[in-house]
């Protein structure tokens, strides 16, 4: 096992120093992240938390007990090591922490904020034992912000072009990660857009009280300095096909395409007017800011009673912008119960703390509506839990005659997607599996088309950003690496051409 | 940014737009559509293809002003440039011989006929064409179409130009007396609806060319569902054309009017500046 402390020149001076400051200012209780008053953020759509003081930053990190196995850095999808960054900021060296970082997530600042940390390297910490654990996620961010604040962005000197050109398909957290990630090895990266602005769901899908946007369209600045060219405008399957790419003299693509198309219960009254799928719902208010309607020009439908279907991060995301646009009822209507929530616990206190109802065990049975067409309320069914199911959470069962009506007048669907097949359809021989998912090596990316690879949740189904990113890190590697064999080969055919014209 | 090529007023409040987007031409086939964005406070608006120009890559849409986006999209002038344009989008319409085809157009939807026509001709289909408008002074494109159709009929709803009447009344006259392959109708829904019945007792094959509210254009959203045959379909991903027979047009009728009332706050704001 390695030292866990990278840090580089007097390793062992600077180990003493920060052991004195972990011993001496060891705190036990983890430092609660500042927060926007709860009062004050149900109105409006700015950040809720505004984060560590560099003070509040240092003596979190110092928390951190160094423990040699650092179960930590195997609890993170992609591995940052995780005790070196924390040493780092307990030293006062916030760039240093963000470099090391870097080193492993090309997101700091939006993972730091979106990450699901208490399932990840969070809930491995050894201080979960008796305390609560570090609260990396928010020293992760700490930093990435803390380099945004003090002005210049640091970027890496770039190797010499390699003069390989590689496209990216889709501009969310996969296809934004191996930009940059393969920039950062020469290569000439493209990446092609299908909305008018690069980020994907961290711009659509992720509000901005839980992810401003700036603070993505600063991780965008940061690859188009590393010379990463983003065509916004350009659906690939529509505009240009993955065989017209590789005619255009690109040596790989990568498909990073994301969620899919909205699925619905199927349940009657689904096309009333007022009924939204997340997606929709969360890009008319979030990508077209209609939250500013009439100062931008997309509009979305108030309600007065809104319900949100699902208990996912999605789902979360929807009651709270519902609540920010003024609903006096915001409700969860949820078919499982508390524990079985998928959503980031976070999120689930701070919708608890902004007065979000939730209604567990419920399910949907049919949306109702005027004779105009509007939704006037949900018919649900009370439901109790049973035996486990494939996913290993306990299955809920409809209790008979427990249906009951919520008032509402908007219903928003967020209960997953499915996969989107235009890219599928438009790429001859690309192969999928029996939903529509593109089959990729999980360690590779590589898909069944030589110089074709794919990663996040076009492979996997609906995941996280972390885990959409880690793909991106392994794809990254191994694009580079098809690449290099690339060059190896042109050379050799080169040499045989050269040996059979001698 | 994609610049105005050129603009110019076809009839009042309809106005028509050309951009060079030899990309986007390259690729585009009768049927399709466009999203485009006039300006970053802009909705995503779809619009269907009118024309285009394979060759110098030239791509034509026309915008009829009913609110403050299209009303902003009319007041542009040749030179000026738009935020963002982006397509093709949507299937194509499936092209072959089918013997004659009725083409009808309402309204702007009188614009995208040309491609399709054009595509339908060249497969050696004889093409008749019905365009209807309120009034002869809305009336778009009826020499174009000429050109290239076998024959043309024009209704006008006050009876100032051409037959007096709707769209379907001329269809009914040619249901009449022509043996009909195929229907194709673009248009206001309530035109497609009534275009539907008429067909329907025939049991004619007929396409609409559905037009909801729309977002990403992509499948992403499924803010253009539209039940087809019972089922909900996405008009971007699947359609946008349809068997015209399964399509529940008063369900897109209804989901149409899903913001008139912003759509009036908008138009009213913008009215005032």
């Amino acid at each position: 096992m390695p030292d866990p402390i990278s840090v580089n020149g007097t390793a062992n001076q600077k180990k003493a120093e920060i052991m004195q400051l972990m011993q001496k200012g060891r705190q036990i209780s983890r430092t609660p992240m500042p927060t926007q008053e709860k009062l004050e953020r149900r109105a409006n759509f700015k950040e809720v938390n505004s984060g560590y003081s560099p003070i509040q930053a240092m003596l979190e990190a110092s928390r951190c007990y160094l423990c040699p196995k650092a179960p930590c850095v195997l609890g993170c999808p992609v591995n940052i090591d995780i005790p070196a960054f924390l040493t780092l900021i307990a030293l006062g060296d916030f760039k240093g922490a963000l470099r090391k970082i870097k080193e492993s997530n090309s997101l700091p600042a939006v993972c730091g904020r979106v990450c699901p940390q208490e399932e990840q390297c969070e809930k491995v910490c050894v201080l979960t034992k008796k305390f609560k654990s570090v609260a990396i996620g928010h020293l992760e961010r700490f930093v990435a912000d803390y380099e945004m604040q003090s002005g210049e962005i640091e970027v890496p000197e770039l190797p010499p072009p390699t003069g390989k050109k590689v496209a990216i398909i889709g501009s969310g957290p996969a296809g934004l990660t191996v930009a940059g990630d393969l920039a950062k090895l020469g290569h000439a990266v493209t990446v092609l857009e299908a909305f008018h602005v690069a980020g994907g769901v961290l711009m659509y899908g992720i509000p901005e009280f839980r992810l401003p946007k700036g603070i993505v369209q600063r991780e965008i600045t940061y690859l188009k300095k590393l010379k990463v060219e983003f065509r916004p405008n350009t659906l690939v399957g529509r505009t240009v096909t993955i065989p017209e790419l590789f005619e255009q003299g690109y040596d790989a693509v990568f498909i990073g395409t994301g969620a899919g198309l909205p699925q619905f219960m199927n349940i009657p009254g689904e096309n009333y007017n007022g009924v939204y799928s997340a997606n929709e719902f969360l890009t008319r208010v979030n990508l077209m800011k209609a939250y500013d309607f009439p100062h931008y020009d997309t509009p979305v439908l108030k309600g007065e009673k809104v319900a949100v279907i699902g208990g996912g991060n999605t789902a979360l995301d929807a009651i709270r912008s519902a609540l920010r646009l003024g609903a006096k009822q915001a409700m969860i209507v949820y078919r499982r119960s508390e524990a079985e929530m998928p959503g980031r616990k976070e999120e689930y206190e701070h919708a608890q703390e902004e007065g979000i109802n939730f209604n567990f065990l419920t399910a949907p049975k049919r949306i109702l509506g005027n004779p105009d067409g509007w939704v006037t309320g949900l018919e649900c069914q009370k439901m109790e839990l049973g035996e486990a199911d494939e996913s290993g959470r306990r299955r809920p069962i409809p209790i008979p005659g427990s249906e009951f009506i919520l008032p509402v007048d908007i219903v928003i669907i967020a209960i997953g997607t499915t996969a989107n097949p235009v890219v599928p359809k438009t790429t001859p021989g690309l192969s999928t599996n029996k939903w529509g998912y593109i089959l990729a090596d999980p360690e590779t990316g590589a898909t069944n088309i030589p110089g074709v690879f794919a990663g996040g949740d076009i492979v996997t189904g609906s995941a996280t950003v972390i885990l959409a990113a880690g793909a991106g890190k392994k794809a990254a590697v191994a694009i580079h690496s098809y690449l290099g064999n690339l060059e190896k080969s042109t050379e050799l055919l080169r040499e045989n051409q050269k040996q059979i014209q001698g | 940014m994609p610049k105005i090529l050129e603009k110019i007023t076809l009839a009042p409040k309809i106005h028509q737009l050309r951009f060079c987007v030899p990309e986007l031409v390259k690729k585009a086939l009768p049927g399709q559509f466009v999203i485009l964005r006039a300006n970053e406070y802009g909705e995503r608006i779809p619009m269907s293809i009118a024309q285009m120009d394979k060759k110098k890559g030239i791509l034509t849409i026309v915008v009829l002003e009913v609110g403050k986006s299209t009303a902003l999209l009319g007041s542009l002038k040749t030179g000026d440039e738009i935020s963002d344009l982006l397509g093709p989008l949507g299937n194509p319409t499936e092209m072959k011989l089918f013997g004659t085809v009725v083409c009808v157009g309402g309204g702007i939807g009188i614009a995208p006929l040309y491609t399709l026509i054009e595509g339908f001709k060249s497969l050696g289909n004889k093409i008749i064409t019905i365009i209807g408008a309120k009034t002869k002074e809305s009336v778009i494109k009826e020499e174009e179409l000429r050109k290239i159709s076998d024959r043309v009929l024009v209704t006008t709803d006050d009876g100032s130009y051409g037959i007096k009447g709707f769209v379907t009344d001329a269809l009914k006259e040619l249901l009449k007396n022509e043996k009909i392959d195929l229907v194709m109708a673009v248009g206001p829904v309530l035109m497609m609806k009534a275009v539907s019945q008429m067909t329907k007792a025939y049991n004619l094959k007929t396409w609409v060319s559905l037009n909801p509210i729309m977002i990403d254009g992509t499948g992403m959203c499924g803010g253009c569902r539209v039940l087809i045959d019972g089922k909900n379909k996405f008009a971007c991903v699947d359609g946008p054309d349809f068997e015209a027979s399964l399509v529940d047009f008063d369900n897109l009728i209804q989901r149409q009017k899903c913001y008139l009332q912003q759509e009036k706050t908008a138009y009213a704001r913008s009215n005032q500046r």
